[in-house]
């Protein structure tokens, strides 16, 4: 019954408690959906409207949209994980077999975390290579594609702490190996080791450092740099839209009228 | 029985904003923007709809892919006992066969090192904007400059013995040549598509093919003592 629930919504719309929250007022009208953007906190790092050609999948193939969903996704289960694990050794790794076998939905709730992390990784590297490929990295969008580069060392770095911290094998070995090369850096490398590691090799001040790493530093800095990615946008015109590229038969610059034909 | 009311009250904070058009004209002339409307679509709800519909597509895929696979997780770390081979998370592996080939200094500070340094400075490289394939201009000399520093960089990877990222370069450098004597009007869409590719578009691809043929050779090849394995062989 649609009808009905359009209506409902339509009277929620209409309280006094939801006017008090959402400063845009009620209506469908294009000022309205303008404000909705405009007088919201979070939604107006975007901007009110965009170039329609930029909402077709072939334009930037939502790689950027699918990488920000995986962070939410991670988020929302990351906090879930930390109600069941201590970052402490032995315990994590019984945590972690405990989430597996006694945890209802422990199972599953670490494998979404687990291939949402790698999909992250994929994506940012994705995204990375469409936007170049597109050119979109020009003049004036520069040094948003600077905060990028950070984005993914940081996405890459919030990888990498988590994979210490179900203190398995594979965990163990996987940051012996890496932070093994950080003492190869000339003349600081051992002093960088060990304040990474809290020590000579990977022990119960690693994980613990690991961990603060992995759950508060880099989330929040990944947020931080992400606020600043989708401002630039906006304050960059928007997407990027390639017209005047040499040698782009894909895509021309479209008069209007041609446009709207096509829609 | 409500009793009857003769007016109706209504709290808002929905203010009607009158957007006004400010013109200013100046005496100087300025080059002329090339005015033609482009479509425009409201962010909300267009745009956002549409992007929960895709990250919804994306959490249905993530869902159903750990509903089926289960991540991995074994015996409790032993500082004691190493696994041979010792691997790191797949998007280092890349790093991990370099460091096998070239002493650490090399394969795990410099070479990302220039890695993060290159991706950075790439928007503010000013042969980008032109973005006019690499052969169009000059290109006898382009040809000759691209032809020494590729087979430079062949023997520098063949005296190392670094065959994994030698063969993907080769390639690379076979399609350069082709690119040399390709025309943007030659017949094969192939051929025109290469010779309009700026140089900007040869550093970046080489990279991206490297990137996939290490990560996957270190992934799925690479066995005890960083031998090389067959993954269905095991
Ligand atoms: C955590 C990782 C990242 C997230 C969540 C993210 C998110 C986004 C989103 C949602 C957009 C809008 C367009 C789209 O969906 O593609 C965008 C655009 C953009 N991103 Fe990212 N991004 C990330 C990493 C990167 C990286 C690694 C780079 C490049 C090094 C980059 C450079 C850019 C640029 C230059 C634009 C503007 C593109 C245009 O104007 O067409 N971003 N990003």
């Amino acid at each position: 019954m649609p009808n009905r629930l359009e209506t409902y919504f339509a009277r929620l719309e209409r309280t006094r408690v939801w006017k008090s929250i959402f400063r845009s007022g009620t209506g469908s009208s294009t000022l309205h959906n303008a404000l909705a953007i405009q007088q919201n906190l979070f939604l107006h790092l975007f901007s009110t409207k965009v170039r329609k050609r930029m909402v077709s999948l072939s334009a930037t193939w939502y790689l950027g949209t699918l990488t920000l969903g995986t962070f939410f996704i991670l988020v929302g289960t990351g906090v879930v994980l930390m109600l069941y694990y201590h970052p402490s050794v032995p315990q994590a790794y019984s945590d972690v077999k405990d989430l597996r076998f006694v945890v209802s939905s422990g199972l599953f709730l670490r494998n979404l975390h687990r291939w949402s992390a790698h999909a992250m990784v994929f994506l940012a590297f994705a995204h990375m290579f469409r936007v170049f490929y597109r050119g979109a990295y020009r003049a004036p969008r520069e040094f948003n594609w600077v905060v990028g580069v950070i984005l993914l060392l940081v996405t890459l770095l919030l990888s990498y702490t988590g994979y210490l911290l179900p203190w398995d094998q594979l965990a163990f070995w996987a940051i012996t190996v890496g932070t093994n090369i950080s003492s190869a850096v000339p003349l600081v490398g051992d002093k960088i080791r060990f304040l990474l590691l809290g020590g000579h090799q990977v022990n119960a001040n690693a994980l613990l450092r690991f961990y603060v790493l992995h759950t508060v530093i880099l989330p929040l800095s990944a947020v931080l740099f992400l606020a600043v990615h989708f401002w630039r946008i906006r304050k960059d015109g928007g997407l990027y839209v390639r017209q005047s590229e040499p040698g782009n038969a894909e895509n021309p610059a479209q008069p209007a009228s041609e446009e709207k034909k096509q829609s | 029985m409500t009793p009857p009311r003769d007016f109706t009250a209504e709290v808002g904070s929905d203010m009607r904003v009158s957007q006004r058009r400010v013109l200013f004209v100046t005496r100087r002339t300025s080059s002329q923007v090339r005015a033609y409307e482009e479509e425009r679509v409201q962010t909300f709800p267009e745009v956002l709809i549409r992007a929960l519909l895709a990250v919804e597509c994306l959490f249905l895929g993530l869902v159903l892919m750990s509903l089926f696979f289960n991540a991995p997780l074994e015996g409790i770390a032993n500082p004691t006992n190493t696994p041979n081979p010792a691997k790191a998370p797949w998007y280092f592996l890349g790093l991990q066969e370099m460091l096998h080939y070239f002493p650490p200094v090399v394969a795990g500070v410099i070479i990302p090192g220039l890695l993060v340094v290159s991706l950075i400075v790439i928007p503010y490289f000013d042969i980008n904007i032109e973005a006019q394939g690499l052969f169009l201009k000059n290109r006898t000399q382009r040809l000759r400059w691209s032809m020494i520093l590729s087979v430079a960089l062949i023997v520098f990877l063949a005296v190392f013995d670094v065959y994994v990222a030698l063969v993907p370069t080769a390639i690379v450098a076979l399609f350069l040549l082709l690119a040399a004597f390709s025309s943007p009007q030659s017949p094969s869409r192939f051929r025109s598509y290469l010779a309009q590719r700026p140089v900007s578009w040869w550093i970046m691809t080489w990279f991206l093919f490297q990137l996939i043929v290490l990560t996957a050779v270190g992934t799925f090849f690479r066995g005890p003592g960083w031998s090389w394995v067959l993954p269905w062989r095991s």
